[in-house]
């Protein structure tokens, strides 16, 4: 029940984003899903105790290789797939505590949120990197592939 | 010079030029304007792209062209079709001028959806916002007027100041100032929860994606460049929510 709840939420979250940055109506759909997909990562592998540094950057993983796959089925630019994606797993609730920390003078305190902040968003872009890196590996294994089977 | 080789370069760099404009990566316009100027028979075309201007040349013999990104707005519809007519002009469905008629049919368009219709989305996506950041049900109505009528004061403060910076500055005040008044008056309970999912479709998705890509593809000028305006409005928003707390 908690998980049907956390996946409608993301989904029609990450659909209602697609739709501020003007995506195309036929890949509305599909940004949603994908948003979901990476949010239902991210939220299992928090329930199972897992860190949240590892969690987002496997979400950020699922949701570049899904978006990839989404842009090749629709032919249109993978960007449009993954910007709606990552938002959920922005961490907004810990850049919050850090600004709150700043504004009381607790200067110490708010650096540990800050670092984390940094860290999280870092795991999400090495996320999206590792899965960029295999893809292309697998584009071009395909297309070597291709031209030997010509070649034969 | 001949004619045919002007009109090309033009209609290439009319292509790259709407894709900056409407936030695509970097590394994408060089790369539709180089396809589109092979599948032309310019070889030995190139492309230098910056997020604020353009140089192509259509070859040594052809002349060098020069195109200013003066503004950009996110307008993912538009890369989109953009792409859909470079697709068409590489793979020999188009004519070049078909394309050129295109592309300046696309240039005056207005994709864009309504102002009404994205501050409801804004509102909907912040009220989902909540219950992701472990809200509870009940301050997803708070969350979703706060973030409605931030996201709709950020698109208006950016079309009068055409600062945008300053808009998710004001837009986050807003969402602060509208959060502060729903607790007051009893309409919602946790004010970071509301906060938080009022101010995520501010968040910059589409800097943070383009600066991956385009250091990926080993464009560290644009890189770094879109990873700065990710920070500052990032920082915009954390100083507008900050501003708020300050005061009261």
């Amino acid at each position: 029940m908690d998980y049907v709840l956390q996946l409608v939420c993301a989904f029609v979250a990450t659909y209602g984003i697609a739709i501020i940055f003007n995506a195309p109506k036929s890949t509305l759909i599909p940004c949603g899903l994908v948003g979901m997909i990476g949010w239902l990562i991210y939220y299992a592998m928090i329930q199972q105790q897992v860190d949240s540094v590892t969690a987002s950057f496997c979400g950020a993983f699922i949701i570049s290789i899904v978006a990839h796959y989404q842009a090749f089925k629709h032919k249109t630019p993978m960007l449009i797939f993954v910007v709606g994606g990552i938002i959920p797993l922005v961490p907004g609730g810990l850049a919050y505590e850090a600004m709150r920390h700043v504004v009381a003078n607790e200067y110490n305190e708010s650096l540990q949120f800050f670092l984390k902040t940094g860290i999280i968003t870092g795991a999400i872009v090495m996320g999206l990197v590792i899965a960029e890196v295999l893809v292309q590996m697998y584009r071009k294994m395909m297309t070597r592939l291709k031209k030997a089977r010509t070649l034969n | 010079m001949d004619t045919s080789s002007v009109f090309a370069a033009d209609c290439f760099l009319l292509a790259g030029r709407l894709l900056m404009q409407s936030g695509a990566e970097t590394y994408r316009a060089e790369d539709t304007m180089l396809r589109m100027a092979r599948s032309q028979g310019y070889q030995d075309a190139q492309s230098f792209v910056t997020p604020t201007g353009i140089i192509f040349s259509a070859g040594h013999e052809s002349p060098t062209r020069i195109a200013q990104i003066p503004r950009r707005a996110t307008d993912l519809s538009k890369i989109a079709e953009i792409n859909t007519i470079s697709r068409a002009l590489t793979a020999n469905q188009l004519s070049i001028e078909e394309a050129y008629e295109q592309l300046k049919t696309l240039e005056n368009k207005n994709l864009f959806r309504s102002e009404l219709a994205q501050v409801i989305y804004a509102a909907i996506a912040s009220g989902c916002f909540v219950i992701l950041f472990m809200g509870s049900v009940w301050d997803m109505p708070a969350a979703a007027i706060a973030g409605g009528i931030g996201h709709w004061v950020c698109l208006r403060v950016n079309a009068i100041t055409k600062v945008k910076f300053f808009a998710e500055f004001t837009a986050s005040i807003a969402v602060g100032l509208m959060t502060l008044l729903a607790l007051y008056i009893g309409f919602g309970f946790e004010e970071d929860k509301i906060i938080i999912g009022a101010v995520m479709p501010l968040v910059p998705g589409v800097p943070i994606a383009n600066a991956v890509r385009d250091m990926m593809a080993g464009h560290f000028v644009s890189g770094v460049t879109k990873g700065a305006e990710a920070s500052l409005t990032a920082l915009a928003i954390g100083s507008g929510i900050a501003f708020v707390l300050i005061l009261f």
